[in-house]
Formats: C-alpha cells, structure tokens, sequence
C-alpha cells in the first residue's frame, strides 16, 4: 500500500489489519518509553493547507513514536499563498528529501493530485469534503474496542447526524462501516443530505427520536454556522431542537450505546449536553486512538513492506 | 529417527521436554533460585517456551512463581522495510523489568538479529539487572555477537535448510 | 492566378454525394469533373471534399489571455480541424463589447489568413449583466451574434429588452444558460458523482431553468435566439418542443458533452471540468438523438484554451473548460452513428446559417462558389497528443485517445491553409 487516499481504496481485510496494527501501537504508546524505531530516517512532512492543530500534532506524534523526523508546513502563511502554486510546493518539498507527506487540503481531490508530483507516500488528513481516512479508521478503532467487536460489525446499528454533504467523516464513516458489516443510517435536515444518495449502503431518517433506543452508536457531527448563511438551515437553534444531543435524548440511548464526534463540537448546537455527562461518550478515546491509528497507517505505508516480495517474518 | 514429510526429525516430542527440563533446572542453578526472574517469549515461535518453562519452574519452586510475558520485536528490527513485516500478538510485559532477571525464550537462534532487537525492545520496559537467553535449538550462522545462556541442542546446519522447534519436536528440513 | 486541384476525392455537400476533382482559382471554384490538373495538386484519395466547417463557440483568448491561446494559433488549431470559419466569444479584456475590440479582433484573425474570425459582440457591457452592449453600432460593424458566454444572462427584464431592441437589427442573440444562483461555487454536474467525490454540483435545473425562460421570451417577443453548449436531456426537448411550436430557435452542442459523463472527474483532474460541466449517459444520449433529429442544428466546440499551470490545480480553484477545435471532426465522425451528410451539415452549412455567413460558407462545392472547403479521411487513425496540437494550451480531455477522422487538407479563401496535415503558415 503506497497511498492513504479513501477509505474506498482499502479492502476490508486491510482495515482489519489496520485495526490489528492499532493495537500494537496502543501498546507501544503504554511503554514507559513511547518509541519503537521503527521509521528511524524516514522523514515524515505535513502540509495542513486547512488549520488543524488537534490532526497535525496527532499525525506528529504518531510520526515520532515511530522514531522518524517530521516537519510541519502549516501552508496558511506560507509562500503557497504568495502565488506558488501546490506542485511546486511540493516538488520543493521533495527535492529535501520525503518519505511521507500528511497532507490536509480544503479542495478535494488536492491529495489525489500530489501523488502525481513526488515519489513520496501521500498520507490524507483530510480534502475538502471528500475523505478523511484516517478519522475513519480511529473512529472503527473506537467501536471495536468500545462495544468489544473485533472481528466484524455485523449487526451493529449506527447513526450519523448532521451536516453530511459537506462532511469528508461521514463520506470516509460510511465506507468504513458498512464495509465492517455495519449498518448505518443517516440522520439530518434534507438541504445537509448530498444531492444524490445512489450507491450510498445507507438508509435514511429524519426523525433521531426514533431512531435512538436501537443504536449502537450515535455519531455526531460538527454543524457549521455558515450553512445559516447559504440557506441551509432556519437557524442554529431548529437545529438543535430538531437533531441535537440534549438530556432528554440521550436518556433515549440505550445503556451500551456509544456516543461520538470527530471534533471540535459546537456545544450547544450538535451537543447541548456536556460530554462528561455521557457515560457513552467515546470523544477522549477517538483523539488518544487516534495517535495509534496513525502510527499504523504509517508503520504500514512506510515500514511494514507490505508491497515488498519476500517471506513475512 | 525418522523423516516426515516435513523433514527430518532431530528431536522428538520427549527430547524436547527432557531438553526444557534441564533448562529449568539450569535456570535455577545459574539464578541461584528464581528471585525477580521473569520469563519473557519471544513472539513469536517463543511463546510458548516461555509458559513450559514457567509451568516446570513452578513443579521446582513452587514458593516462587515466576512471571510470565511475550515481547513482539517488529518494531524493533534492522530489516523494517526491506522484508514484509507482520506482527504477531500484541506484547505483553507483566511488571516493569527494572532490576529483573529476563530470561529471553526462543525457539531457534539463528543470526542473532532477533535477539539483538528483543534486546532494545527490552529498554523500554525497564532496565534488567540481567538479561539470558533460552533457545531450544542453536543453528549457528551467527551474524551478531549473540550468544544463548541456556540451549537445548547445537544443531549444525547449512544456511538454506529450515528448523522448526515447537513442542512436538524439532525437524530438520 | 496559380490553379489549385483537388483530385480523387469524394464530393459530399448539401446536394448529395458525388466522385469528383475540384479546381480553384482566384478563391473560387471554377471547376468540378473528372481527370483535372493544375499547378498545385492536392491528393484526395480516399477523402470526402467538403464544405468548410464552421465553429460558432471559440475561445481564441485575444486579447487579454494570450499565454492560453492567440487568434493567431487558435486559427491554425481551427484550420487543421476543417473549420473555415469561426465565431469568436466575447468574453475577451477588454470584452468584445465596443466596435474597437471587434475590429481589433477581425483584423488579427486577417493578419493570420487561416480561417475566417468573426467576433461575436457582448449582450451586456463587460458581460456585467447591467447595461445593454451597444448591438446598433456592432451589427453596422458586421457582427451577427452575440452572446454573454461565460455567464448567462440573468436579469430576465434585461433579456426580455435586449431581444426586443435586437429585433430589427437582424441580429441573433445566444445564450450560455445558466442561473447563477444555482451553481455557486459548483465544479462538476449536480448528481450521484459529486455526492461521492464530495464536490459542489452544477444541477441540470439551472441550464433548464434559463432555456425556458428564454424560450418563452422568443414567443413573447418572435426574436431569433440560439442556445449555446445545450448538456443536458431536458433541454433538448425544451428545444425539440419549441422548434415543433414554430419558433425561432437554434441550438448547439458540443464534442465533450455527446462524449464524456461526469465520471470522469474521478481522477480529479481539473482537464474534465468544463462549464456546463460534463453529465450522463442519459444526457450523451440525449444530446445525440438531438443532432440526428434536427432538434441541434450544430455541433460546436467550445474551445476554450488555458495555461497548463492553471489546470494543474484543484479542481475549485481551476478555470473551466477544454481544447477541442483539432478533435471535433473525429469524434462527430465515430461517435454520432449519423451518415456522412448529416455529420457534415451540423459542422459545416448548418452553423454557417447560424453565424449569418452562409453566403460564402458551407457553400455547396459547385463553380462560381467560394472555396473554403475541408478535405477529410474519415478512416485516418491517429492518437490525440496535447504537445502535438497547434493550439498553445494543452487541456484537451482526450489525450492519449486513439480517434478515427481527420482533416488532411484546408482550403480557405481558394487558399491551402493546411496541406497533408499541416498548416502551411
């Protein structure tokens, strides 16, 4: 496996074998010492074109548990809005010499096209609306451990809520999921449903009420405030009423139910309740997974061999 | 002995239990007694070594119960991304190893390179007043200065042929 | 005066099919038979002679973009694909809204000699929407369409005026339909494609919407329009239904939109993104149905040439549009599953009535007509290479394609502007 792209370009088995690899790395992360060195002398580059502080210090943290170099471009103020374009960016980049690039971008598609420009594995943190691979993965990792189901989510009943035409989670969510055998429905306002839902494994509700005492897991998304601006939405507060985690809700969730976000929430909005009052809630969980999903991403694309002819070992 | 299909046997079923009980005891003799000895396998044809020995010792000494882990050395290797990598079981170090005695389980010592990255992995556990290795066979062909504490049996081989160890016996092919 | 033949080929024009040489001289034609000879031989063997094309949707860029393309090395590109003429858009800087720009522009496309340049003028002045161009003064410097191509008109009481003043200049009004308020910030066509790659859609409804309205602004006012670059199924039959009720309505389509579905933007290559973006099945269909029906009366490319760097952007920050002046004849030739005559009619006669020119293009090939004539191969194979093309930018979404149909001589104004495949100037 070269590239981290889509959730689409990975099989199930080979997010099994993710998942697997993510326990190792949890494990690694318990050592007194956190660092195997695995990636020594690899050099790991993030380009964030879009903030994330919370995503780029995962994906750092990640990089050096594996014991190899990073550098981080945090593009916003960087020559890339001086007029440079994204390909001589990043064949500047490569010519210093890269392994890996961890790129976020707001365009989807933009990680897609780098790989036509550098040798480098490409690593996506997440394009425009497209995927966000990684954010899957941790999120598969959250259940598996959180509900204990580690060969398969058959049966399992999930709902994601919110903004999902512009959600690059809920895109990568869905895939990942349905793929494990889950099955998912979608939840939200019509005008946040994409266009077209052809070819989506997925039902669709609009009532969450009913929806709550059969899930298993009860994933929120972040609803932006802009999509007042567009003529998407009344007004937060509708939103909230109509589709919001409040106290009355979540007493609907049955006693094993999992709650989670990918972050950062908008209290009040998706969550009106405080997370701490959810035994449920799996948001601290899904950031510490996700240091470990990303080390075995990038123990995968980048040490394990794995496209290398050879007997494993 | 005799061929099977997947070999010639070199050691039979009972040998390779005559050989481990000798170890235990050599284990004993050398610790002078099982005091902050823990047993730790190698994943992953060590494993399962280090749970016999852990089951003789406790017919030995069984006052002192000695503990029981597996280290996964993947991580760890000199050939990460020149050879397919898959890790075996998660590891699984019971205590800290800060001033234990780890005897290292193995079930053929071959280059060393192994060993060597069981060593370093060791580190960040804890640092061991003493680290020994058992192995049931030692093949030679050393590419490391690596030597075992405690052996089941030398066994001459040429670098092509393959050694299996496992409870049933030890076959030559 | 030197005598130019063209020997052994075929003769297919608006009157039929015909073995035939053909003799120019003085920009004419002066004889068609059998055996002729002349200073200047073109081998025909195994081609059709045909009318020139005539291509009403060009970008040629000049002035204000000439590092995409110039009038200059947009003729020649029109030139080696048969196309005699060519309507020039007016979404040029300065626009082609003032009758400067417009002379600016004919005389640069003289200055190049390769095909006839016909500057459209702009609906609105700088295409703002606001304020009417000033048709009186452009049609008195000969232009014939005018369009605000690039955007659509949206301002209904402006339309309504625009083709009411039009009326007795004789003038043809075209447009890009579009309403804007629908395809803010869209890449790609509105369907299940998008909702996968997670890309903002251009919905169909939005071209539909505006071609409706201006259909029943034709019936309301009896002007003439012509709809540019029709993508979609529906507009096809709003077409199909208009002409039944007798209205003054033409419509075009391009190669791109009857060959290509929106399921290439997978690779998210920004050579695919187009505007109107590429559709369906459903839509190519459609589309295809529409010229052989007479629904579209042309095909028209839509050549719209950009700098390589441009298009090797992310698709939201990339300009739209695509090459395809070189490729049209190949792909009317292999794709539309029409006899020959009709596939010549939609690039030659049929658009030349359309861009008013029909006076000295696609011209039956008979003596005394003007000789601005297309000589093809329609089984010459040859691979779509973007270096290889004449036309400056690269962004043609064929490349690498193998395509059957080609342009092996240009006669233009009795002149050979392209002789075995290459421009001569």
């Amino acid at each position: 496996m070269k590239h981290l792209l889509s959730v689409d370009d990975l099989s199930a088995t080979q997010i099994h074998e993710l998942l697997e690899l993510t326990d190792h790395m949890v494990e690694v992360s318990s050592r007194p010492i956190p660092k195997v060195p695995a990636l020594r002398g690899k050099n790991v580059v993030s380009l964030f074109f879009e903030d994330s502080t919370r995503t780029r210090t995962s994906f750092d943290t990640a990089a050096k548990r594996l014991s190899a170099d990073t550098m981080n471009f945090a593009v916003a103020s960087s020559s890339v809005n001086k007029g440079e374009s994204l390909r001589d960016t990043i064949e500047t980049i490569s010519a210093m010499g890269v392994d890996a690039f961890v790129v976020r971008h707001k365009s989807s598609g933009a990680p897609q096209m780098i790989t036509r420009w550098t040798n480098a594995s490409i690593v996506n943190a997440g394009d425009g609306w497209h995927q966000h691979p990684t954010q899957a993965l941790l999120d598969c990792y959250t259940i598996r451990t959180g509900l204990n189901r580690r060969d398969s989510f058959d049966g399992l009943r999930i709902a994601i809520v919110g903004d999902i035409k512009h959600s690059r989670v809920a895109r990568s969510d869905v895939q990942a999921f349905t793929m494990l055998g889950a099955h998912v429905t979608l939840v939200g306002p019509p005008t946040l449903l994409p266009p077209s839902l052809d070819g989506w494994p997925v039902e669709v509700s609009h009532d969450l009420d009913a929806l709550l005492p059969h899930l298993d897991v009860l994933y929120l998304l972040r609803v932006q405030r802009e999509r007042m601006d567009d003529a998407l939405l009344p007004s937060m507060h509708e939103y909230s009423s109509m589709y919001g985690l409040d106290q009355r809700r979540a007493a609907m969730l049955a006693p094993h139910a999992l709650v989670m976000h990918p972050g950062p929430m908008n209290r009040g909005v998706e969550m009106v309740i405080d997370p701490a009052d959810l035994p449920g809630s799996q948001i601290l969980h899904q950031v510490a997974n996700g240091v470990a999903v990303r080390m075995a991403v990038l123990f995968t694309l980048l040490g394990s061999g794995s496209d290398l002819k050879g007997d494993a070992s | 002995m005799g061929h099977t299909a997947e070999g010639r046997i070199v050691l039979s079923a009972d040998d390779v239990r005559r050989a481990l009980t000798r170890i235990a005891h050599e284990i004993v003799e050398r610790n002078h007694g099982l005091d902050g000895v823990v047993l730790v396998g190698l994943q992953r044809g060590g494993v399962w070594i280090a749970h016999a020995l852990a089951d003789i010792l406790a017919g030995i000494d069984a006052a002192t119960p000695v503990p029981v882990g597996a280290i996964d050395v993947s991580f760890h290797r000199d050939d990460v991304g020149l050879r397919p990598i898959v890790p075996g079981s998660v590891t699984d170090i019971p205590d800290t190893l800060d001033g234990r005695t780890v005897v290292l389980t193995d079930d053929v010592l071959f280059t060393g390179r192994t060993v060597r990255a069981a060593l370093e992995a060791l580190n960040d556990y804890g640092r061991p007043r003493a680290v020994q290795l058992a192995v049931i066979v030692d093949r030679g062909h050393r590419e490391l200065p690596i030597r075992p504490d405690f052996v089941g049996k030398n066994l001459p081989t040429s670098r092509d042929e393959t050694v299996t160890a496992t409870a049933d016996g030890v076959t030559l092919r | 005066m030197s005598r130019v033949v063209i020997t052994g080929g075929t003769v297919v024009d608006q009157s039929g099919s015909r073995a035939g040489d053909v003799a120019i001289e003085d920009g004419r034609i002066v004889e068609v038979g059998t055996g002729l000879s002349g200073d200047r031989v073109l081998d025909a063997t195994g081609c059709i002679v045909s009318p020139g094309f005539v291509d009403l949707h060009v970008h040629l860029r000049e002035p204000g973009k000439e590092e995409a393309e110039t009038i200059e090395t947009g003729s020649r590109a029109a030139a080696l694909g048969g196309f005699t003429a060519v309507v020039a858009m007016p979404n040029t800087d300065p626009a082609q809204d003032s009758v400067a720009v417009v002379e600016f522009v004919r005389q640069q496309g003289r200055r190049a000699g390769l095909c006839e340049v016909l500057p459209s003028g702009c609906i609105t002045i700088g295409r703002n929407g606001d304020a009417l161009a000033p048709f009186g003064e452009l049609a008195a410097a000969g232009v014939h369409l005018f369009t605000d191509d690039g955007n659509g008109v949206q301002d209904p009481q402006l339309m309504r005026h625009a083709l009411e003043y039009a009326g007795p200049l004789g003038i043809v009004l075209a447009q890009h339909c579009e309403v804007a308020a629908l395809t803010k910030g869209a890449v790609m066509h509105e369907g299940s494609c998008c909702s996968r790659l997670g890309l903002p859609g251009w919905p169909a409804l939005a071209e539909e919407l505006m071609l409706f309205r201006d259909i029943e602004l034709v019936r309301l006012t009896g002007v003439p329009m012509h709809f540019l670059h029709l993508s979609t199924a529906r507009s096809v039959e709003l077409v199909r239904r208009a002409k039944a009720d007798g209205l003054p309505v033409t419509a075009e389509a391009t190669p791109h939109h009857f060959t290509l579905t929106d399921e290439m933007l997978d690779t998210y290559d920004a050579v695919y993104k187009v505007n109107p973006p590429l559709r369906t099945r459903a839509d190519i269909d459609a589309l295809k149905a529409g010229l052989a029906d007479g629904t579209i009366d042309a095909i028209a490319t839509d050549h719209a040439p950009h700098a390589p760097h441009t298009k090797e952007a992310p698709l939201d920050q990339a300009p739209p549009g695509m090459l395809g002046l070189e490729t049209a004849f190949a792909l009317a030739n292999t794709e539309l599953d029409l006899p020959i005559e009709r596939v010549l009619a939609v690039l030659s006669w049929q658009p030349a009535a359309i861009a008013g020119v029909a006076d000295r293009h696609g011209r039956p090939v008979q003596v005394g007509e003007p000789a601005n004539l297309a000589v093809i191969d329609p089984s010459h194979e040859w691979t779509v290479e973007p270096t290889r093309l004449a036309s400056k930018s690269r962004n043609t979404p064929y490349a690498g394609r193998v395509v059957r149909g080609k342009v092996r001589h240009t006669i233009f104004g009795g002149e050979p502007v392209v002789v075995d495949g290459n421009a001569t100037r």
